[in-house]
């Protein structure tokens, strides 16, 4: 990693630094919401999925659901984060008609999770640690649906109610590809302690983006809030674009307004939504229906028992085994892949560090090749993690060569069958038969008295061509090492 | 005959039903007649009759088969705070015009299990918000009794105030009350009932219309302390979806009922004492005392000296937390809604709100609005609850060297109805001497203690440790076993 210089804005007046905060929605990971039994499902019928807790019927209470307490105090730890025995619910009190109780039931004055820190590694840049500031448990809200009625807009409800991890950061990223690695990481921590499924694409996983410039070496600027971004990239733009936009507006001669903005994912830029004038007063308050949480020795112990191993220990593990460092960045990134990678290499018989470094070459090189080409994620592999161990033991135990194996693969990819069956089935077994070799080598030996009196003349060079000829008279299935041996034995 | 029935309280109708005096039927019959006629009281928003004949029947049929419940027999009234299925629920609030529950509250689905029958939805103040029921949306709620001499329509109390006329004038034997700051002591003290408001927790508020969540606990409302015991039984008890509910078995209170109190100390708070207090109330507590000694009780002076704090900070915390819980009536997606040609979603909110809530509820979240909004937070609402924990603290300090404390329930008897409906704050004094207890989550109960000059019932108020209820029954039945009130009101109606 190069010590890349650091991230600027360039002004008409000089050079800015930016620095960002962010926080991070996560929805917990729970069969049902935060305070009722409701289910969490996504994709069903608007309004399938409330109880008449999420509709707020009269005489109607909340009752904590333990296994979003559960997810999110797994996730503290996981972020190696403090995590308060006693915590608080607190109202945040609005009018929307997305919001039924009038209020949405969160954690203002006492979160369940206090200081923690994420290292993230942007490209070409060294590690860093970002704080991580709390992270408390809310309620979302539902939806509004604007396009079915000319002068009508409907609520679903499906969302009112499901458990949300509000992670906020310190203001320590200080440029989009920071940015762009916190949220990375964090998905990844996430998706490995399953408190998230980190679906950006379905909601499960926005942040809303805090963004102030600075000259370097002066105190923090007045700093804007973009919601609600869906994407890594749209993460990113949004920082790029509001930046460049504080920069230009204060080197103008303006200042920048504390207000809350919208990112235009089509036009990638950030437009106000409203400003610190108009905020609401949400007049938080203890929540007289919920009792303070207090969580036990004993379930901490449980969550802390539960954890997994996490993307940064298992990758260093792999890397102990003899996996390349890039390898098992890749692997380690995301859960699904790093599940699949040891399910892999335990099919094999071999040990771990014998068969790691090999297994990770192919995974990332073939299956994720064929993956790409297929357009399917390792979630929905069509060779399995079983099929794939059998194949790399066979290429271990020397019955298929690299390239044989690609062949047998292929095959794979398009029927289905397993390895060792292919390799029956099509006689694609490699030979290590030195007395066939020797007889293949001695006809083309003859057949290429020139070449021969040439090598042995001083042309080195040669000998590919004679491997190349030894092996396409076989059909490549020689064994290349057995092939070498022979050739060099008989060449002299 | 029939009419003797409605004399007859819950104990009484459940052992003469079980003993085979009367049947089910005749009890249902005798009180639902009794509610038909008592319609110059407005004591009830709903009456259904048909609810209380069906219990009635069921509990007929399993006295033949032998399978009586605790409660079979006994028909009873529901203040219109308590969601019942299938039956107009309102919080005498225009606000929630229609609506009618899918879902039973935990303490209405108890008493049904129990055997009760419902005869309709008892009159309160809008939202639980009033001390004599002026505020209902519905009408008010008079009183059976009568100044002597006079035909000036009383207060009833509020803000169960349809619960405490019904059980008064025997359109039922019992009821259900709500208490937040005294609304289950004050009106049956100015009725001459009995009404205790349990250890906050003990009854479930599940499916109970919320006003002011940390405050608000539901209890029994009858014309005897025993009717009382045997009431609460049936209402109390752990419910896993109310948070706040306590997870502990229900005593039997009525079978632990002793009125003798030797060795329990009475503690007299010396800060209940308050200017301008009428003699007659004064007199009405020294007669207490009087009883509770003769029932061999210690009597000690104590002192609670945050007191006085007690109302100001009650009407910060109940307002606060009433703002909030009522936020959820906002014409979306149940009852009232108000759209005025071209409105968009917040005028849609303004006009339901305003013409859906009462003048008073409306000044109640006014003022809860304000003491949470940023920057006078600290100065309302954070200095409240540390007062509100100073106050818990007096009575735990008391609780050194008393058992139980006995006071006046409210500062005067029943007021005319219109006397204090303009002036919001001398209404709020009514409930003086019933907040400070609500804010410590104690059990209170008040009983009859007598009547004044102008023959209006009085009561006395006694407080409890926490869960405690068995205490102050007992000092309730010693009192009402001494008192020998029988008064009653002519019925005029």
């Amino acid at each position: 990693m190069t010590d890349a210089s650091p991230y600027t804005v360039k002004g008409a007046t000089g050079d800015w630094e930016v620095v960002i905060g962010l926080e991070v929605h996560a929805q917990i990971t729970s069969q049902a919401k935060l305070f009722s039994g409701a289910s969490t499902a996504f994709g069903s019928e608007p309004n399938a999925n409330v109880s008449l807790v999420d509709a707020a019927m009269p005489g109607m209470l909340p009752t904590l659901n333990a296994e979003c307490v559960r997810q999110a105090v797994r996730t503290g730890m996981a972020l190696g984060a403090h995590i308060h025995r006693r915590s608080q619910f607190d109202r945040k009190n609005y009018f929307y008609a997305d919001l039924p109780q009038g209020y949405q039931i969160s954690q203002l004055y006492h979160p369940i999770v206090g200081e923690g820190v994420l290292e993230i590694e942007p490209a070409d840049a060294a590690p860093k640690h970002i704080g991580i500031e709390r992270i408390h448990i809310e309620q979302d809200a539902g939806k509004l649906i604007h396009d079915q009625h000319p002068t009508q807009s409907y609520v679903d409800l499906n969302r009112s109610g499901v458990a949300l991890m509000e992670i906020v950061s310190k203001p320590d990223m200080t440029s989009p590809e920071e940015a762009g690695a916190y949220v990375k990481k964090l998905r990844s921590i996430l998706r490995y302690v399953g408190s998230c499924d980190g679906n950006m694409d379905q909601g499960s996983m926005r942040a809303d983006v805090n963004v102030s410039v600075r000259r370097p070496g002066e105190g923090l600027g007045t700093r804007t809030e973009t919601k609600n971004v869906n994407s890594v990239r749209f993460v990113m733009a949004a920082i790029e674009h509001e930046a460049r936009r504080q920069v230009d507006l204060i080197e103008e001669g303006g200042t920048v307004v504390q207000e809350t903005r919208l990112f235009d994912p089509d036009r990638g830029v950030t437009r106000s939504m409203r400003s610190k004038e108009d905020a609401h007063d949400y007049r938080y308050f203890p929540d007289p229906d919920l009792l303070p949480l207090e969580l036990s020795e004993e379930f901490l112990a449980e969550c802390k028992a539960s954890l997994p191993e996490l993307p940064d220990a298992k990758r260093a593990r792999y890397v102990a085994a003899g996996v390349p460092v890039y390898n098992a960045a890749v692997i380690t990134a995301d859960v699904e892949t790093a599940r699949w990678f040891e399910a892999l290499v335990e099919a094999s018989p071999k040990s771990f560090e014998e068969i790691a470094k090999p297994a990770s070459n192919w995974l990332i090189s073939d299956l994720f090749g064929a993956l790409n080409r297929l357009g399917r994620d390792i979630a929905d592999s069509p060779v399995s993690p079983r099929q794939g161990g059998e194949l790399l033991s066979l290429v271990a135990d020397g019955t298929l060569s690299g390239s044989l194996a690609k062949q047998v693969f292929e095959i794979m990819l398009e029927t289905g069958e397993d390895a060792g069956a292919i390799v029956e089935a099509r006689g694609l077994k490699q030979t290590s038969d030195t007395g066939a070799i020797e007889a293949v080598v001695a006809g083309i030996m003859a057949a290429n008295a020139d070449k021969v009196a040439d090598y042995r003349g001083g042309k080195d060079k040669l000998f590919g061509f004679f491997v190349g000829q030894t092996m396409k008279a076989m059909g490549g299935k020689a064994n290349p090492g057995v092939v070498n041996d022979v050739l060099k034995t008989m060449l002299g | 005959m029939m009419t003797d029935l409605t004399d007859l309280g819950i104990v009484e109708l459940r052992d003469g039903f079980a003993a085979g005096d009367f049947s089910a039927r005749e009890v249902a019959t005798a009180f639902s007649t009794a509610v038909s006629a008592g319609k110059a009281l407005n004591a009830w928003i709903v009456e259904t009759p048909e609810h209380a004949l069906a219990a009635a029947d069921a509990a007929d049929a399993d006295r033949a088969a032998g399978t009586l419940k605790p409660l079979s027999g006994v028909p009873l009234g529901i203040k219109d705070l308590f969601c019942t299925k299938g039956v107009q629920t309102t919080a005498a609030s225009h606000i929630l015009g229609g609506f009618v529950p899918e879902y039973e509250s935990t303490i209405t689905a108890k008493l049904f299990a129990a055997g009760a029958g419902m005869l309709g939805k008892l009159n309160l103040d809008q939202f639980a918000m009033g001390s004599s029921n002026e505020t209902s949306a519905y009408g008010n709620v008079l009183s059976p009794w009568q100044r002597a001499g006079s035909n000036a329509a009383m207060a009833p109390g509020g803000s169960s105030g349809g619960s405490s006329s019904a059980v008064a004038a025997r359109m039922a034997p019992g009821a259900t009350g709500t208490d937040t700051g005294g609304s289950i002591r004050q009106p049956a003290a100015f009725v001459g009932i009995s009404g205790i408001k349990p250890t906050y927790g003990r009854c479930s508020r599940w499916g109970v219309v919320a006003f002011a969540s940390s405050l608000d606990q539901a209890g029994p409302m009858a014309r005897s302390v025993r009717d009382c015991a045997a009431f609460l039984e049936q209402m109390a008890g752990f419910d896993q979806r109310d948070s706040t509910s306590l997870d502990l078995p229900v005593p039997k209170w009525e079978v632990g009922l002793s009125g003798d109190l030797r060795g329990k100390r009475i503690g007299v708070p010396k800060e209940y004492r308050v200017d301008g207090m009428p003699a007659e109330i004064d007199a009405l507590w020294e007669q207490g005392i009087a009883y509770l000694r003769d029932a061999g009780a210690e009597i000690v002076d104590v002192s609670l000296p945050h007191t006085k704090y007690a109302l100001p900070t009650y009407y910060i915390i109940a307002p606060a937390e009433a703002s909030s819980n009522l936020a959820r009536y906002d014409g979306v997606r149940y009852g009232e809604r108000e759209l005025p040609d071209g409105a968009n979603l917040q005028e849609m909110y303004a006009a339901t709100r305003a013409a859906g809530f009462g003048p008073e509820v409306k000044r109640r979240i006014l003022i809860g609005t304000y003491v949470l909004s940023a920057g006078y937070y600290d100065a309302y609402y954070t200095q409240a609850q540390k007062v509100r924990t100073l106050i818990a603290r007096d009575f735990e300090r008391a609780w050194a060297t008393c058992d139980l404390l006995l006071t006046p329930t409210a500062p005067s008897a029943a007021f005319a109805l219109g006397d204090k409906s303009d002036d919001p704050l001398a209404m709020y004094l009514n409930d003086v001497f019933t907040v400070p207890s609500s804010l410590a989550g104690l059990p209170a109960m008040s009983v009859p203690g007598g009547l004044d000059a102008a023959g209006l019932p009085l009561g006395l108020q006694i407080i409890g440790k926490p869960l405690d209820e068995q205490g102050v029954l007992n000092a309730g039945l010693a009192i009402e076993e001494r008192a020998g009130f029988t008064a009653r009101p002519g019925a005029w109606w």
